[in-house]
């Protein structure tokens, strides 16, 4: 149990996906414009990541990884299919966005219309494969640590883009120089809340 | 088809050059900043990386343009994925064999490349509307005005965080630490990278007035 809250706790602020990779900055520069919108998007983050890190999790221990394939035959112990992961991972993002996408549609409207135009930006949004791939990286032991990871680090983007959002909104009454308005003063924002987040990094886990 | 026009036409020299300057995809469409900011520490994997994205930009926007009246709308996002896929999966394969440390330094960027916005945009803006020719020189422009701004980026971070360029000790050859000067280890944290691209926006802006955005 402890060993999942320090995880959900890692991804959430030290291995921040905005933070400290720049994952998903596409959308979280076109979005953060104001507060209501980037709420949306980084709700429908956090339950795209909470989905796909696990299923991608028992893909890549039940079919990719070398010997993986042992609980079809015996022979299969050496298959390796790891080339195959960058093309699988996708269609997995891609389908089961799609799948959320029909699913609350069906069983919630209301969250369906908050979400809506949103949903299927997901499938391109790199965070998401991003997320995937740490998670292939990094290991983990079982499916339920694969989980905390991936609810922490979409937890950790919703914060990133609520943040610049509430800044953005403010900012427009300041005078900036003209050359830096809008993108260039929300790199400079993103970078300096980058510092700030960066003194995590100092918590041992 | 009437008079063919020449491989390096007026309009195809535009299609290679804006990209690089006024058109840039990072600091002008605002795309792809996603996959590589990372990446950008060191010069090295910045080179390597800008050449990957070059590859993959072009080649897969000929093969879309190849493809593109075969495509059924309805599920050419689906397609468009799978050629982006493949095209990363052989780079991938490739660096691994032949640079195997730069692509352990890259590890899940290279795989980052499938959800790079440039090459979906480029995709759906250009390659599916025409032919093979200008869409490959637009790949290789908006692929290396990507580069370009990586390969910046990495330059000062770089000279200014560990003091070489490439890897070669030029402050130290210079005797610049003799006089006391340290280097900033600020640079080589992540949250300069933004900081650097924000400042390449300053500077580009304040040479062309024309981006200027308002609010």
């Amino acid at each position: 149990m402890e060993n999942l809250i320090n995880i959900f706790v890692k991804s959430v602020f030290i291995d921040n996906m905005i933070f400290a990779y720049f994952l998903g900055m596409c959308s979280y520069l076109a979005v953060s414009k104001t507060v209501k919108t980037s709420v949306g998007l980084g709700i429908a983050v956090i339950f795209v990541l909470g989905i796909t890190v696990p299923v991608d999790y028992l893909i890549e221990n039940y079919l990719l990884k070398e010997g993986a394939l042992l609980w079809l035959s015996p022979q299969l112990a050496d298959v390796d299919l790891s080339f195959l992961t960058f093309i699988m991972f996708i269609a997995v993002i891609a389908s089961m966005v799609q799948l959320v996408e029909m699913v609350i549609e069906k069983f919630s409207p209301a969250l369906y219309s908050s979400l809506g135009i949103f949903l299927p930006l997901i499938a391109v949004n790199c965070a998401i494969l991003g997320g995937s791939l740490f998670m292939q990286e990094r290991q983990y032991n079982s499916i339920i640590e694969a989980t905390s990871f991936g609810l922490g680090s979409g937890v950790g983007w919703f914060l990133a883009i609520v943040g610049i959002a509430a800044i953005r909104e403010k900012i427009r009454y300041s005078s900036i120089p003209a050359p830096l308005r809008g993108l260039g003063i929300t790199f400079i924002i993103t970078g300096l809340m980058g510092i700030a987040f960066m003194s995590f990094m100092g918590i041992k886990l | 088809m009437g008079d063919r026009e020449p491989l390096f036409s007026t309009k195809n020299i535009k299609l290679l050059k804006e990209p690089l300057g006024t058109n840039n995809p990072i600091t002008v469409q605002v795309l792809g900043i996603c996959s590589a900011l990372a990446i950008t520490v060191k010069l090295k994997p910045s080179i390597v990386m800008a050449i990957s994205v070059v590859a993959v930009t072009a080649f897969s926007n000929v093969i879309i343009s190849l493809l593109r009246n075969y495509i059924p709308p309805r599920i050419r996002i689906i397609v468009q994925l799978t050629v982006i896929a493949t095209m990363v999966i052989l780079v991938d394969q490739i660096l691994k064999a032949f640079a195997y440390d730069v692509s352990k330094q890259l590890s899940v960027f290279v795989g980052l490349i499938i959800t790079n916005c440039i090459i979906m945009g480029r995709l759906e803006a250009f390659a599916l509307g025409n032919r093979p020719w200008p869409s490959f020189l637009d790949g290789v422009g908006n692929g290396a005005g990507y580069g370009i701004i990586l390969i910046i980026v990495a330059f000062f971070r770089e000279l200014l965080g560990s003091g070489t360029i490439y890897g070669y000790p030029v402050l130290e050859k210079i005797g610049l630490y003799k006089t006391g000067y340290v280097n900033n280890g600020l640079m080589i944290l992540p949250p300069m990278a933004l900081i650097t691209v924000g400042i390449i926006i300053w500077v580009q802006r304040s040479k062309n007035q024309d981006l200027i955005e308002t609010h």
